[in-house]
C-alpha cells in the first residue's frame, strides 16, 4: 500500500445555524487522482476551503495530517507552502495582466522592490510548455480562452510547487475537448507522482481520471470508491449520492385542484450579456398552472437562474428572443415594473446581493416592492408600512425582535422570509422561486416549504428552481430538467425520482 | 408598550449632537462668551446658509452609493456669473434673473446627471470635469470682473430682516414669538404622533425620555431665537433655509422618491430588480444638487453683494464635509437631513468660534481637517467589531 500523503480526520465546521461538515473523513495516497462527489451544497468546497486555510485552525474540529504531520493552517499561504495548491471554480485570475504577471502574483519573482521580470517571464514558459499551453507568458489573460485560462491557473499552481493540487470544478466551463486535454494532464502528472483531489460533477470524466472516489452527502462521508475494487459506474456513484431516506422533511399539501395555464413560455433563447456568443438559455419552452408547484432541477451553471431572471423583466442577458404568455394573452416584459404589473414576482437565490437590502428594516425591505401598496399618492403612510410588515412578519413567522430591526442581523431562514414577505406583499400570481432554501437551517425549510403549500392552496403558481433533489422531488407536481442552457427532460410527480433526474443531466451533458 | 433605550444607544444616535454642545460651551468659555452675543448668532446663519442648502442637495448624492459632487462651488460661481451679468451689467428684472439662475442650475444638474446616470460615467469623474468647466465658464462669463454692486430689491430677498410691526427698540419682538410658536407646534406634533402610535398598539420610546428631547429642543429653539431677537430679527436667509430644509426632511423621510435613494444605496441591484428605476435616482440626485446650487449662488451673490470668479471656491468641501461629518455613510444609503444640519453647525461653529479666537486660517484648516477625518473613522469603525481590518 502505498503512503498516505493525507488524512483529514473528523473534520467538523458549523457556521451559524447549520452544520456544513459532519465528523467528515477523507484519505489520500500519493500519487493517486481522488475525486470528491456529492450534490450541490453537500460539503466539497467547505472541506476543501479548510484544508487549504481559508477556514483557519480553531474555526473547525478534526485534525488534517499532511506528509505524516498535524497541520495548523491560518492562511492560504500556510497551505500553499507546504505545497497544498487549490485552484477554485471561478477562475481567480486577473484580465489586464499578463499570465507571467498572474502566474506569480503574491509570489513575485526577486527582491520584493524590485522585481525580476526576466526570471518572472522566463519560469513562467517553462511551466506552460510543462501543462501544454502555447501562448507566450506576455499575453493578456483577457485575450486568451477560459480553456487556456484554466491552463494557466494549473501552471500557476505549479510555479507554487504543488505537491497536492486540489481542483474545484476545473471543467465546468470546458468544451469537450479542452476537458479532455485537461484531464489528460492531470494523468500525466500523476505518472510523474503528482497527487491530485478533483471535484466534479461530470461523472463520466470522474470515472476516466480517477483512482479512488469519496462521496460526500449533506456533510458527511458516504463512502469511498476504489477503482480496483469497486464498481465505477455512473448508476453506483449518483446512488451514493443520493440514496437518502425523505420521511417527514416535506409537508403535506392539501388536495390542490390543478388549473389552467398561468403562464407560458414559448422558445426562449438568451445570450451572456458580456460574451455575446454565448448561448445561455437556448430554445427553452414550458408552462405553469394555477395551483402548481413547477420544479426545475439541473446543477449550478444550467442557465436556471438565467432563464427566470431574463424572463423576469430582462434582468439578464441580452439577445432575448421568444414569447410569453399570461392566462393565454401574450405580454411583453421589458422591464422589472412590467413584470410585475402582471403578476410576476423572481424571488433571488442570491438574497444578500440581489434581494435584500441587508442596512435596512424589515419593514423597508417588507415594502420595497410594492411602494403603492403603503403610500397616498407619493407620501409614505408610516403606520400602514409598520401594519403590513407586521401582518407578514406573523403570517411567515419570521424571529426577529421587531419589523424595524434591520435585516442584516437576521439569520438566513428569517432573512429568506423577508425575502419572500416582499414578493407576497407584490401580490404576484406567479412566484418564481430561485433556491428558495438554500444556505438556512432544517426547521426554516419546513417553514418555507409550507409557505409554498399554502401559496398554491390559493390558487398561486410556484416555479422552484433548486438544486436540492430531494427539495424538487418532495415538493414539485412536475418538474423539468434543466443542463447546459437546455431543457432536456420533462417528468411527473409520479414517475420521478433522484436515480432518473441525476441520470438524465449526466447523460444530455455528455453530448454537448 | 414602550421600548426600553440604552444609556449607549442615545449617546450613539446623538453623538455629533453632544459634540456639537461640547464645542459651543468651549468656544463660549474660551472667548469669554462673544461667540454666543446676538450679532455671532446671527452671522452662524448668515455665513452658512449656503452650507446648509448646498450640504441637503449633497446628501442625496451620497446617498447613493458614497457618489460626491464636486463641481457645486464651480456651479455656484456659475450661476452668479450669470445673474450678475444679467443683473448689474445688463439691468434686469431681479426676478427673471432668479428664474433664469434656477433654470441654469437644473440645466447643468441634468447635463452632469445624464452621464452619470444613464451612460453610468463615474460621479467624481463627471462632476470633476464639471468643477474646472464651470469655473472656467464664470471667468468666460464674467470676463474675469467683479460686478457689483447688486439691485437693492434683490439684496433684500437675501439680506434683509423680518419686518417687526411692533417695533419696540433692540429686542424683535416678532422674532421671539415666532420662536414659541415653532416650539408649540413642535411639542403638539410629536405629542399627537405618539398618542396616535399607542392608540394603534405601536411601541413608543419611553415618556421621560421624550419630554427631555422635547424640552431640551425648545429651549434651543428659544435661545437662538432670543438671541436673533436681540439683534435685528430673522434674517431672510433664515427662511431660506429652513424651508429648504423642511421640504427636503420631508422628502427623505416620508416620499417614496427619498425612499428610493435609500434603497439604491443600500443594494442597488435588489432596488432594480424590486421594479425600481435606478437610473432615474442617480439623475434626480445630480439634478437636484444643481438647482439647489443654484439656490446656494443666488444667496452667496447676496451676501457678498457682487458677483465674483473665485465665488463658491472650496464649497463643495464644505458641503461633503457637513454630510459625512453628520452622519452620512461613506458608502451611501445611510444619512438624514437633520443629521446632516448638525454637521454644517459644527462645521459653522468651528469656523466662527476660531476666527473670533483669532486662530490662524490656515490652523482652523488643520482642524476641521482632522475634525472630519475622525468623524468619518468613528461611522465606519463602529459599524463593526475590529478597528484594523484583516
Amino acid at each position: 500500500m502505498a503512503k498516505i500523503l493525507l488524512e483529514m480526520k473528523n473534520i467538523t465546521k458549523t457556521f451559524p445555524g447549520v452544520k456544513a461538515l459532519d465528523n467528515v473523513n477523507l484519505q489520500v495516497e500519493e500519487g493517486e487522482i481522488h475525486a470528491l462527489v456529492g450534490e450541490n451544497g453537500a460539503g466539497k468546497s467547505t472541506l476543501m476551503n479548510v484544508l487549504s486555510g481559508i477556514y483557519p485552525y480553531g474555526t473547525y474540529e478534526g485534525n488534517i495530517i499532511y506528509n505524516g504531520e498535524i497541520c495548523k493552517f491560518n492562511t492560504i499561504k500556510d497551505s500553499e507552502e507546504k505545497g497544498i495548491v487549490i485552484i477554485h471554480q471561478e477562475l481567480a485570475l486577473i484580465p489586464y495582466m499578463t499570465i507571467g504577471e498572474n502566474m506569480y502574483l503574491g509570489n513575485e519573482r526577486g527582491k520584493s522592490f524590485s522585481i525580476n521580470w526576466n526570471e518572472t517571464y522566463g519560469e513562467a514558459d517553462k511551466y506552460l510548455k510543462i501543462v501544454g499551453l502555447e501562448e507566450s507568458s506576455r499575453t493578456l489573460i483577457k485575450d486568451i480562452g477560459v480553456g487556456k485560462q484554466q491552463l494557466v491557473e494549473i501552471a500557476k499552481a505549479l510555479a507554487k510547487n504543488a505537491k497536492l493540487l486540489i481542483l474545484d470544478e476545473p471543467t465546468a466551463s470546458l468544451n469537450e475537448d479542452d476537458s479532455k486535454a485537461l484531464l489528460d494532464l492531470l494523468l500525466k502528472f500523476k505518472a510523474q507522482g503528482m497527487t491530485s483531489i478533483i471535484i466534479s460533477h461530470k461523472l463520466n470524466e470522474i470515472s476516466y481520471v480517477a483512482d479512488k472516489i469519496t462521496v460526500i452527502r449533506d456533510g458527511s462521508t458516504i463512502e469511498t470508491l476504489d477503482k480496483k475494487k469497486d464498481d465505477f459506474s455512473e448508476q453506483r456513484i449518483i446512488q451514493g449520492m443520493v440514496g437518502r431516506e425523505m420521511t417527514d422533511r416535506f409537508p403535506k399539501r392539501p388536495d390542490v385542484k390543478i388549473g389552467d395555464v398561468s403562464m407560458e413560455v414559448k422558445n426562449w433563447n438568451v445570450y451572456h450579456p458580456l460574451y455575446s456568443e454565448r448561448k445561455v438559455v437556448d430554445n427553452v419552452s414550458f408552462k405553469v398552472h394555477k395551483g402548481e408547484v413547477v420544479g426545475i432541477s439541473g446543477l449550478m451553471g444550467a442557465g436556471r437562474t438565467e432563464l427566470a431572471m431574463s424572463i423576469f423583466g430582462k434582468s439578464y442577458g441580452t439577445k432575448i428572443s421568444g414569447q410569453v404568455f399570461m392566462n393565454g394573452k401574450e405580454v411583453k416584459l421589458n422591464t422589472v415594473q412590467e413584470a410585475i404589473d402582471n403578476k410576476l414576482a423572481y424571488v433571488t437565490e442570491d438574497r444578500k446581493g440581489n434581494g435584500l437590502i441587508l442596512s435596512k428594516s424589515i419593514k423597508m425591505n417588507t415594502s420595497l416592492a410594492n411602494m403603492k401598496g403603503i403610500t397616498n399618492g407619493k407620501v409614505i403612510d408610516a403606520d400602514k408600512e409598520y401594519a403590513v410588515a407586521e401582518e407578514y412578519r406573523k403570517k411567515l413567522k419570521t424571529k426577529c425582535p421587531s419589523v424595524e430591526q434591520n435585516v442584516g442581523n437576521l439569520s438566513g431562514g428569517n432573512q429568506q422570509k423577508v425575502l419572500l414577505a416582499k414578493w407576497m406583499f407584490a401580490e404576484p400570481d406567479i412566484l418564481i422561486l430561485d433556491e428558495p432554501t438554500r444556505g438556512i437551517d432544517v426547521g426554516a425549510k419546513y417553514e418555507i416549504y409550507c409557505i409554498i403549500n399554502d401559496l398554491v392552496a390559493a390558487g398561486k403558481s410556484v416555479i422552484m428552481i433548486s438544486s436540492e433533489l430531494p427539495e424538487v422531488l418532495g415538493m414539485s407536481d412536475r418538474i423539468y430538467i434543466m443542463n447546459e442552457g437546455r431543457f432536456v427532460g420533462e417528468v411527473s410527480k409520479e414517475e420521478a425520482t433522484s436515480e432518473l433526474i441525476m441520470s438524465k443531466i449526466v447523460k444530455s451533458g455528455k453530448g454537448a | 408598550m414602550e421600548k426600553k433605550i440604552s444609556f449607549s444607544e442615545i449617546l450613539k444616535k446623538y453623538t455629533m449632537v453632544i459634540v456639537l454642545v461640547l464645542v459651543v460651551i468651549m468656544f463660549a468659555v474660551n472667548t469669554k462668551g462673544v461667540m454666543l452675543l446676538p450679532q455671532n448668532v446671527n452671522n452662524l446663519v448668515a455665513q452658512n446658509a449656503y452650507v446648509f442648502i448646498l450640504a441637503t442637495g449633497m446628501l442625496f448624492c451620497i446617498l447613493t452609493g458614497g457618489n460626491i459632487d464636486l463641481s457645486v462651488g464651480s456651479v455656484v460661481c456659475f450661476v452668479a456669473a450669470v445673474g450678475g451679468k444679467m443683473m448689474v451689467l445688463n439691468s434686469m428684472n431681479p426676478y427673471l434673473t432668479m428664474l433664469v439662475m434656477l433654470i441654469t442650475g437644473i440645466a447643468i444638474g441634468a447635463w452632469q446627471g445624464f452621464w452619470i446616470a444613464y451612460v453610468r460615467i463615474p460621479p467624481f469623474i463627471v462632476t470633476l470635469a464639471g468643477m474646472l468647466a464651470f469655473r472656467g465658464l464664470s471667468n468666460v462669463v464674467l470676463q474675469g470682473q467683479t460686478l457689483a454692486p447688486m439691485p437693492d430689491s434683490y439684496l433684500a430677498l437675501f439680506n434683509n430682516y423680518i419686518p417687526d410691526p411692533f417695533g419696540k427698540e433692540g429686542f424683535n419682538l416678532i422674532c421671539f414669538v415666532v420662536g414659541i410658536i415653532v416650539c408649540i407646534v413642535y411639542v403638539l406634533l410629536v405629542l399627537k404622533n405618539r398618542a396616535d402610535r399607542v392608540k394603534k398598539g405601536y411601541s413608543v420610546d419611553p415618556f421621560g425620555g421624550v419630554a427631555i428631547k422635547m424640552i431640551l429642543i425648545c429651549v434651543v429653539i428659544l435661545a437662538f431665537m432670543f438671541r436673533l431677537a436681540q439683534y435685528k430679527g430673522i434674517p431672510n436667509s433664515l427662511i431660506w433655509v429652513a424651508v429648504i430644509i423642511a421640504i427636503y426632511t420631508y422628502i427623505a423621510s416620508k416620499t417614496t422618491t427619498g425612499r428610493y435613494f435609500y434603497a439604491v444605496g443600500g443594494n442597488e441591484k435588489a432596488t432594480k430588480l424590486s421594479g425600481i428605476n435606478t437610473n432615474k435616482v442617480y439623475f434626480l440626485a445630480y439634478l437636484n444638487m444643481g438647482l439647489l446650487a443654484a439656490i446656494a449662488g443666488m444667496v452667496t451673490m447676496a451676501r457678498l453683494n457682487s458677483s465674483n470668479p473665485q465665488a463658491g471656491t472650496n464649497f463643495e468641501m464644505d458641503a461633503i464635509g457637513a454630510c459625512f461629518i453628520g452622519g452620512a455613510s461613506a458608502y451611501g444609503g445611510t444619512g438624514t437631513v437633520p443629521g446632516v444640519i448638525i454637521g454644517a453647525l459644527l462645521m459653522g461653529v468651528l469656523n466662527l468660534g476660531m476666527s473670533i479666537m483669532g486662530i490662524d486660517q490656515n490652523l482652523q484648516k488643520v482642524v476641521k481637517g482632522l475634525v472630519l477625518l475622525a468623524a468619518v473613522i468613528f461611522d465606519v469603525v463602529s459599524k463593526r467589531k475590529s478597528f484594523i481590518v484583516k
